[in-house]
C-alpha cells in the first residue's frame, strides 16, 4: 500500500476532529468578565546557551461563571439537612446567601435546585421530602432577590445520594440540595 | 434460565388468557388462548361452573395456623399416551416440566412439602392418571397427590388434564383440564397449582400471576433502575425499559395489560403508562410539578397519585379517559402512597401532617379523612388487600424498617417481618402472600415474601437487584 493511500483518512480524522471542536464551543461557559483575576503563567525568556528552558508554570484556576467557581465563590454548591427536616440552619442560609450574590453577579445564567433524601425513609415519601428541600432552597434564594424565572426544582428523592455509605455521616452528606448551574 | 434483556418497547410475547368452554367428558376443560394483539377481552365468557365431585374432604390445609406441618403432596411426571413432539419439547418432557412447576409452586407457599420424586415407589402412567395406586402412595407417606396428562390437540396446541386426591381416603378431590398453546404449558401448570391450593385450603390461588417491580443495577451513586416482569415464580423474565431514564413504583392495571409508574424522562419526574402488548409509553399528563405514587383504581377507569407543588404534596385522581383531574386531599404537609379498597368506595394514604408519616383512610372523593395508624414510630405505603380485610404497610421505628398489617379501622396490628431496612409491600391476588423488597445495610436490595402468618419468609429470585414489587391480579 502506498504512503498516499494514509494520508486521505488522516486528513479526514483531523478534519472531524477540527469540526468536533467547533461544535463543542457553544456548549462552553460564558466568557470570562473584565475585572476577574486570571492566573497568568510565568514565563522566563531564555537568556543565553543553557539550552531547553525548563517547562513553564501552568496553574488551574476556575473559570468565572462557572458552576466550579460558583461553588467556589459560594462555600459549597450544595446545603445540608437534619433528618427528615427541610429547615435551613445558620451554615445552610450563609451558603445559599453568597449563591445569591454570585447569581446577581450573573443574572443571564438559570439554575435547578435538586432535592435528595437519605436512604432511611421509604421511597415515596422521600420523593416528597426532597421536593421540599429543594422548594426551600429556592424560596431562601427568591427572599435574595434571585428571580423564579431562572430557578427549577426537581427532587430525587433517595434515588441518587451524593455518597454511598449507610452510616449516619453518609446520610449526612445525602440529606441534601443542591443548586446546579444550569445554562446561561 | 437464560434472561435476555429487551430494548425499551420491546415486545412482551402475547398474552394467553382464559376461555372457558364447554366440559369435555370426562376432563372439565378451560381453555388458555394466546391474545394476538392489544389484549382486549374479545370472546364473551361463557359461565361454566365446574362441578367437583362432592367428596367431603378428609385432608384440609389450615392456612391460618402457619406453617407447622406442610402437607407431603407427590407430583409425578404428567403422563402422556406416547410423546409427541410439539414446539416446547415433546409431550413426555413438557410432563416432566409442569410437574415440577406444580411442585415448586405449592412448595413455596410454605403449605406443601412435595416429596422427593427420588422416593417415588411408582411411575405414573396413563391408566394411573384417574386411578392411582394409593397403596404406593402410603408408602411413602404422601398425603395428597397430583397427576395429570398432556395431550397434542389438532391445532397443535396442548391440552394438560390435572387431577388432584387425598391419598388415605382414596378419592378424588378436583379434575379439570387446561388448554393452551405448547408454549404455554407453565400457565396450564400454574393453573393446576391453584386448582390444588384452591380445593386443599378452600381460598383462592395465586400461582398464575405475575409480578412486575424495578431491576436494580450499578453503584448507589448512579443506580441503573429498570421496569421488569415476571411470573410469579421468577419465569420468564423480561426487561421492559433500557435503564436510560430513571423509573419508580410500577403498579399493575386491574386488566394487567398496563402499568403506571413513574418515570424521570427529560428530568421531569412524571407517572407513566406502559401498555405491555405494544410496548407503548405514555405520560399521563403535562403537568408543571413532580407527580408520582400512582395507583390505579380497581375498575381501571382512574388513577390516584401524589402531586407535588410548592413543597406540597397532595394527593389527586385523574380520570383516565377524560384527563380531568381531581384534587383529594389540600392539607399542608405530605401526603403520598394511596391505594384504593377493593370495592373503590374507599382511599388509604400516608400523610405526615400531624407530624410524622401516619396511615389515614377517606372516601374516594376525598371526604372524612380519618387517621388510622398510632403504634410506636412512623406507618407509610399503605396498601389495600384485595379481599378487603387488611391494610398492609412500611412501620419504622427503632432502627428498623419492617412490614405489618392491620385492619381498615387501624385494629390488630401485627409485624411480620423486623430487618434493617423492608418496605414496599405488595399483595398476592388472594390476599394470602405480601411481597416487598428488603435492603440490606450498605449490601444488595431483593424481594422478599412473606405470608399473612409472618412465616415462610423467602427471597425471591431476580436476575439483578429488585424493587417496588407488584403483584398482578390472577390472570384471567
Amino acid at each position: 500500500m502506498s504512503q498516499r493511500s494514509f494520508t486521505l483518512p488522516i486528513i479526514a480524522v483531523l478534519a472531524l476532529t477540527v469540526s468536533a471542536c467547533a461544535t463543542k464551543k457553544k456548549d462552553l461557559p460564558p466568557a470570562p468578565p473584565t475585572q476577574a483575576a486570571v492566573t497568568q503563567p510565568a514565563v522566563t525568556p531564555p537568556t543565553g546557551n543553557e539550552g531547553v528552558p525548563p517547562a513553564a508554570a501552568v496553574g488551574s484556576t476556575n473559570i468565572p461563571g462557572s458552576a466550579a467557581d460558583f461553588a467556589a465563590q459560594s462555600g459549597a454548591d450544595h446545603v445540608l439537612f437534619q433528618y427528615d427536616s427541610y429547615e435551613l440552619d445558620e451554615e445552610a442560609r450563609t451558603i445559599l446567601g453568597k449563591q445569591s450574590v454570585w447569581l446577581a453577579r450573573y443574572p443571564s445564567i438559570k439554575i435547578t435546585v435538586e432535592g435528595h433524601a437519605d436512604e432511611r425513609g421509604t421511597r415515596e415519601y422521600n420523593l416528597a421530602l426532597g421536593d421540599r428541600r429543594a422548594t426551600a432552597a429556592k424560596n431562601f434564594l427568591a427572599a435574595q432577590g434571585v428571580d423564579t424565572s431562572r430557578m427549577t426544582t426537581i427532587s430525587y428523592g433517595k434515588e441518587r445520594p451524593a455518597v454511598e455509605g449507610s452510616d449516619e455521616a453518609a446520610w449526612a452528606q445525602n440529606r441534601r440540595a443542591v443548586t446546579v448551574v444550569a445554562s446561561n | 434460565m437464560v434472561v435476555t434483556p429487551t430494548k425499551a418497547g420491546a415486545r412482551l410475547p402475547a398474552y394467553p388468557a382464559k376461555v372457558p368452554v364447554a366440559p369435555k367428558r370426562p376432563l372439565p376443560t378451560l381453555r388458555i388462548r394466546c391474545y394476538t394483539l392489544l389484549m382486549r377481552i374479545i370472546v364473551p365468557v361463557l359461565a361454566v361452573a365446574f362441578a367437583i365431585p362432592a367428596a367431603a374432604a378428609p385432608i384440609r390445609v389450615d392456612i391460618n395456623s402457619g406453617i407447622a406441618q406442610p402437607l407431603p403432596i407427590a407430583v409425578p411426571a404428567f403422563a402422556t399416551a406416547a410423546p409427541v413432539a410439539t414446539e416446547a419439547g415433546t409431550t413426555a418432557e413438557i410432563g416432566g416440566r409442569v410437574a415440577q412447576v406444580i411442585a415448586n409452586d405449592l412448595k413455596s407457599s410454605g403449605l406443601f412439602r412435595p416429596l422427593d420424586p427420588a422416593a417415588y415407589t411408582t411411575t405414573v402412567g396413563m391408566p394411573d392418571v384417574t386411578r392411582p395406586q394409593f397403596a404406593n402412595w402410603r408408602t411413602i407417606a404422601a398425603q395428597a397427590l397430583v397427576t395429570g396428562t398432556v395431550s397434542v390437540n389438532p391445532d397443535g396446541g396442548i391440552t394438560v388434564g390435572c387431577y388432584a386426591y387425598d391419598v388415605f381416603s382414596a378419592e378424588e378431590l378436583a379434575r379439570q383440564g387446561f388448554v393452551t398453546t405448547a408454549a404455554g404449558w407453565r400457565r396450564a401448570a400454574h393453573k393446576c397449582a391453584d386448582l390444588v391450593y384452591s380445593r386443599l385450603t378452600g381460598e383462592t390461588g395465586y400461582f398464575d400471576s405475575r409480578i412486575v417491580y424495578v431491576s436494580e443495577t450499578g453503584s448507589r451513586v448512579k443506580r441503573i433502575k429498570r421496569l421488569a416482569v415476571m411470573d410469579q415464580d421468577g419465569a420468564g423474565h423480561r426487561f421492559l425499559t433500557s435503564g436510560q431514564n430513571l423509573v419508580l413504583t410500577p403498579r399493575f392495571a386491574p386488566n394487567q395489560q398496563t402499568i403506571t409508574y413513574m418515570s424521570f424522562e427529560g428530568n421531569r419526574p412524571r407517572v407513566w403508562l406502559y401498555t405491555l402488548g405494544s410496548g407503548r409509553q405514555q405520560a399521563i399528563g403535562d403537568f408543571p410539578n413532580m407527580s408520582f405514587a400512582p395507583r390505579f383504581s380497581p375498575d381501571g377507569s382512574n388513577l390516584i397519585f401524589s402531586m407535588a407543588v410548592g413543597g406540597n404534596s397532595d394527593i389527586y385522581r385523574m380520570d383516565i379517559a377524560s384527563h380531568k383531574l381531581t384534587r383529594l386531599t389540600t392539607q399542608p404537609g405530605i401526603d403520598t402512597g394511596p391505594s384504593y379498597s377493593p370495592d373503590g368506595s374507599r382511599i388509604v394514604f400516608e400523610s405526615d401532617r400531624g407530624g410524622s408519616q401516619q396511615l389515614y383512610v377517606m372516601g374516594a372523593d376525598g371526604s372524612g379523612q380519618t387517621r388510622i395508624s398510632f403504634g410506636e414510630g412512623r406507618a407509610a405505603t399503605p396498601v389495600w388487600s384485595p379481599r378487603g380485610d387488611l391494610i398492609a404497610f412500611t412501620r419504622i421505628g427503632g432502627g428498623r424498617f419492617s412490614i405489618g398489617v392491620m385492619r381498615p379501622d387501624g385494629g390488630g396490628e401485627r409485624l411480620l417481618t423486623n430487618a434493617y431496612q423492608d418496605e414496599g409491600p405488595t399483595w398476592s391476588p388472594n390476599g394470602r402472600v405480601i411481597l416487598f423488597f428488603r435492603s440490606a445495610r450498605g449490601g444488595p436490595v431483593n424481594l422478599f415474601s412473606v405470608d399473612l402468618s409472618g412465616q415462610n419468609e423467602r427471597k425471591v429470585p431476580t436476575p439483578l437487584d429488585g424493587s417496588d414489587p407488584a403483584w398482578s391480579p390472577l390472570l384471567p
